[in-house]
């Protein structure tokens, strides 16, 4: 293909008849769904009016699809954007129209023509038991294919807990042998974005983001974009105050789920979990799974299957109340998951901070806050 | 002398699906293969785990079928336990089930199936003046259908392609012979594709208002986990049931305003697609959307029933129990049973997966052995077809009213018999009249909500049985639902307050499986034969008809391990 006839985001969507405000309306959406302070905005607009499109692969093995099934809910911005305008979504068996042979050479031709540029984007896992075989595509193991086409790309992204931890076909006893990315593929930098399946917003924000900043986000000791995976979803919960108050919900459909009381009791993995379900929530933020009275199962965590039953509460934590402090709580709790303490303090990013650091890393770093928990 | 067309990936489906076909001299296919390339385990998983967890691990079976195998999983441990739940839970359930349909179905003929009738760079000649025209005249209702909208639309189209990077839609079969419509007609699917996108991310919300989150909302064994309370700020309350309410209404004229005059509208231009594909003539649904409990069969909006051999004046029973009636055998998959073993029913199952295929990469798979990852369901023997095709029939022959008139209305529009029905065509146009269907029940469902609040009943959950230390030593039970790609069941077995047993099995695996000891073809093979290909190289009609399943092939392509323990010995070694 001729690099040459490649346009900009902004030259496609003015292509596409959006006018100069619609594209600086969007811009704002990004930015605020990435994080980021209003000063950002003409950086992102210059990224967009210059940057092409970047050729995106998207293979798929061990999954379910509902990671492109999440993708295509996003909101802001809208999947039609994203694949027609900001990306070119050039391998994705779920939505391509070519098949067998043709889509092979797509592939194929893209890691030819885009050599060390494009971007491989992973839904599921690869079975790396008896040779593969419990994945094959075109007669090959999906072993095989991802090897191929990550040795060529710029960067991987990890979509969902397939690929980025194992998910369900890696809990125990993990029959066919799935493994993640990051256990096959060593040479690469790997942008994992958990969750079963991952939120829309977060998908499309960090592939614009790489788009806009023409840089990978940063990330944290588990390769998460922080900007997303950086608190706990107990730290932003709107029901943290019930928790502190000690009312929690004790039964279904009881008077404290009536009144929407802290799930804790009920299971609730929201204190162990980092994920932005209770702050950019699903769904352009209808709800999220505490929101609607169900415990979050924990489902951006590596090995969260495992750590079941689901609605038992984690054992050996006391009950949060007058003689314990939510803080005391959620440090155990971390120490439980096995979450390190890097990763807790790196929780206490404020977004903003993320944001002022970004472009080219050369902004002011913040010194993450002290967690008052670290100080006992 | 025989060819062989090799289509793997076929795309736009559900997980990982190989198709073999081969062709006669004319170019007609004259036997077909159909091989699940992927497996996870999802039952061995299950074993020893807590029973109530089970919808989580099973929901993630599929994401594109999100919602179904959780629903069948709670039905399953709650029959096991004796548990039946308050009547608003079955009436939140159905709204879901209902909302999961629309969306689902929608998307597979935009998403899906769209492009094995639109060929898009045709729209590239069509004129907007005249795509306006030939809008209006096709749904006078739908609002976006000015000149000026086609015209920027077309402009979309041709910027895009002139931009040379063509995404999903590079190095596919346009210009292909077997594409018909004219350009106009392509123009404005073209559009109706974009709508579509844009639509079905608001519809789902509905399960995020009872679920937390879309794909893979939240269920719970015993009722739902969203409580009711009006006089909250934090539960289930107006400014949430009218999120729903406003919802519906913009579904319903989705289907009747855009999927079904286009549908119609593209169904018109392929006559010759009512009489290829029709493939095994045995229909089988398990029914659902339970108006009265799910114990009472003959309240359910759909019906219960099978079909054999087209015969529409008879509609057998289903017994989901009946140790002679669902069973698997494994002729043709890369499983092993004990010898003397060929067919079980799913309680009595046995499971040991044991690969025989070429060892990859390899170029085809031989037909008189071992070729896929799916078992071989039947029943009484019988190869059958599941989906919405089989629901449909199913409803007709049972003389229900409301299905003859959308099917009788239909066929009268395209100017057609019944016999048209037993197609690729007839299985694209199902799927869209049941949305008809599902749409206006969406309503209904919503309604017998408020009339159920209204009366006082606010009860979301049964509690009575959901701490283990109530529950017997041993107990078993079975979960039945209708997937939109056909009929699921799950069998579960409890013992010592743990999962000592699951199993599945999934409407992809009735449609996709091998062919059986007998000979006789799965649905896929069997439909695929006699189908003629304009240019075997790009093998735009074998997906047509494969499409209009709908594949799944995450959900079929899974184990059923009743043995648990022996079956992770073996494979993990």
């Amino acid at each position: 293909m001729d690099s040459n006839r490649q346009s900009s985001t902004y030259s496609v969507l003015r292509q596409h008849g959006v006018d100069r405000r619609a594209f600086l309306q969007f811009c704002t959406a990004m930015a605020a769904t990435m994080g980021l302070e209003a000063t950002m905005l003409p950086r992102i607009v210059s990224a967009m009016e210059t940057k092409p499109r970047i050729p995106v692969l998207w293979l798929h093995g061990l999954e379910c699809t509902c990671c492109s099934e999440s993708f295509i809910r996003s909101s802001h911005p809208i999947t039609q954007d994203v694949i027609f305008n900001m990306l070119s979504l050039d391998y994705d068996e779920t939505l391509q129209a070519a098949a067998g042979e043709q889509c092979e050479e797509i592939r194929k031709k893209i890691m030819t023509d885009y050599k060390g540029r494009y971007i491989l984007a992973v839904e599921g896992n690869a079975p790396t038991k008896d040779g593969g075989v419990y994945c094959t595509i075109g007669g090959r193991t999906f072993l095989d294919i991802l090897k191929e086409t990550a040795e060529d790309a710029h960067a991987i992204v990890a979509w969902g807990s397939c690929a980025s931890n194992g998910c369900v076909q890696n809990a125990h006893p993990n029959p066919t042998g799935a493994e993640p990315v990051k256990k096959i593929i060593s040479n690469k930098p790997i942008i994992n974005v958990p969750g079963c399946p991952p939120i829309a917003e977060v998908m499309t924000g960090v592939l614009t983001y790489i788009l806009t900043f023409d840089q990978l986000p940063e990330l944290d000791r588990n390769g998460r974009p922080k900007m997303f995976y950086g608190q706990r979803i107990h730290d932003k919960c709107y029901r943290r105050a019930f928790f502190d108050a000690g009312q929690f919900v004790e039964a279904w459909d009881d008077e404290g789920s009536h009144k929407g009381w802290c799930l804790y009791k009920m299971g609730c993995r929201g204190p162990s979990t980092y994920n932005s379900c209770s702050t950019v929530k699903w769904n352009n933020g209808v709800s999220f799974p505490i929101g609607s009275g169900h415990p979050c199962i924990g489902c951006s965590e590596e090995n969260f299957w495992d750590n079941g039953p689901f609605y038992h509460r984690l054992s050996s934590i006391p009950v949060p109340g007058i003689d314990s402090t939510p803080d005391a709580v959620g440090k155990t709790l971390v120490g439980l998951a096995g979450i390190g303490v890097a990763a807790h303090l790196a929780s206490y990013w404020v977004r903003r901070a993320s944001g002022k650091e970004l472009p080219g890393g050369t902004g002011p770093t913040e010194k993450p806050a002290e967690h008052p928990a670290e100080k006992e | 002398m025989s060819k062989r067309v090799v289509v793997d990936p076929v795309t736009r489906i559900e997980g990982h699906l190989r198709i073999e076909a081969m062709l006669d001299d004319t170019n007609h296919v004259h036997d077909a293969m159909s091989s699940g390339t992927m497996w996870r385990g999802i039952e061995v998983i299950l074993q020893g785990r807590d029973p109530r967890d089970a919808w989580a691990f099973t929901e993630r079976i599929c994401g594109v079928c999100t919602t179904v195998h959780a629903l069948a999983s709670v039905r399953a441990v709650e029959n096991a336990l004796g548990i039946q739940v308050p009547p608003n839970a079955d009436v939140i359930r159905n709204i879901m089930f209902l909302t999961q349909y629309v969306q689902d179905h929608v998307i597979h003929f935009y998403h899906l199936h769209a492009l094995d009738w639109v060929d898009v760079v045709s729209a590239l000649k069509a004129d907007p003046a005249a795509t306006s025209a030939l809008a209006q005249k096709v749904s006078p209702k739908w609002g976006l259908s000015s000149p000026a909208y086609f015209s920027d639309i077309a402009g979309t189209v041709k910027k895009f392609v002139e931009s040379g990077q063509l995404g999903i839609f590079q190095n596919a079969y346009w210009g292909h012979p077997a594409y018909k419509l004219p350009p106009e007609a392509n123009l404005m699917a073209v559009a109706h594709y974009l709508e579509a996108l844009k639509w079905q991310k608001e519809i789902i919300k509905i399960h995020t208002v009872f679920g937390g989150k879309n794909p893979h909302p939240n269920y719970l064994v015993g009722g739902v986990p969203s409580a009711i309370a009006l006089q909250s700020d934090n539960a289930i309350n107006m400014e949430r049931l009218n999120l729903i309410r406003d919802l519906i209404p913009r579904a319903i004229d989705i289907v009747e305003n855009l999927y079904l005059p286009d549908l119609l509208a593209v169904a018109s231009f392929y006559p010759e697609w009512t009489k290829i594909g029709g493939g095994l003539g045995n229909y089988m649904a398990y029914g659902d959307l339970p108006q009265n409990g799910i114990g009472d069969i003959s309240k359910f909006r759909i019906p219960r029933g099978v079909i054999l051999n087209k015969n529409l004046a008879e509609v057998l029973p289903v017994d989901l129990i009946d140790p002679g009636q669902v069973q698997e055998g494994i002729a043709h998959s890369w499983y092993q049973y004990p010898a003397g073993q060929t067919a079980l029913h799913p309680y009595d199952g046995v499971t040991e997966p044991n690969y025989t295929g070429p060892q990859p990469p390899y170029d085809q798979l031989d037909e008189t052995k071992a070729y896929s990852w799916l078992k071989t369901p039947r029943w009484k023997g019988n190869a059958m077809e599941v989906g919405p095709l089989s629901r449909m029939l199913v409803g007709f022959a049972s003389g229900r009213t409301d299905y003859k008139d959308v099917v009788m209305e239909a066929l009268g529009q395209l100017k057609v018999g019944p016999e048209a029905l037993f197609s690729t065509l007839g299985r694209t146009a199902a799927r869209g009249l049941e949305t008809r269907l599902c749409a206006h029940w969406l309503q209904d469902e919503f309604d017998q909500l408020i009339t159920n609040l209204k009366n006082g009943d606010s009860t979301t959950a049964d509690t009575r049985y959901w701490s283990p230390e109530t529950w017997k030593p041993e107990s078993k039970g079975y979960g039945f639902t209708e997937a939109p790609r056909g009929a699921l069941c799950h069998w579960i077995q409890i013992k010592d307050k743990k999962i000592a047993n699951y199993q599945i099995v999934v409407p992809s695996t009735w449609n996709a499986s091998p062919r059986d000891a007998k000979g006789q073809l799965g649905a896929y093979e069997s439909a695929l034969l006699g189908t003629p290909m304009a240019d075997p190289k790009r093998p735009l009609e074998i997906l047509r008809t494969i499409h209009s399943f709908d594949p799944c092939l995450a959900c079929a392509s899974h184990v059923i391990g009743p043995d648990g323990e022996k079956l992770a010995e073996i494979i993990v070694r």
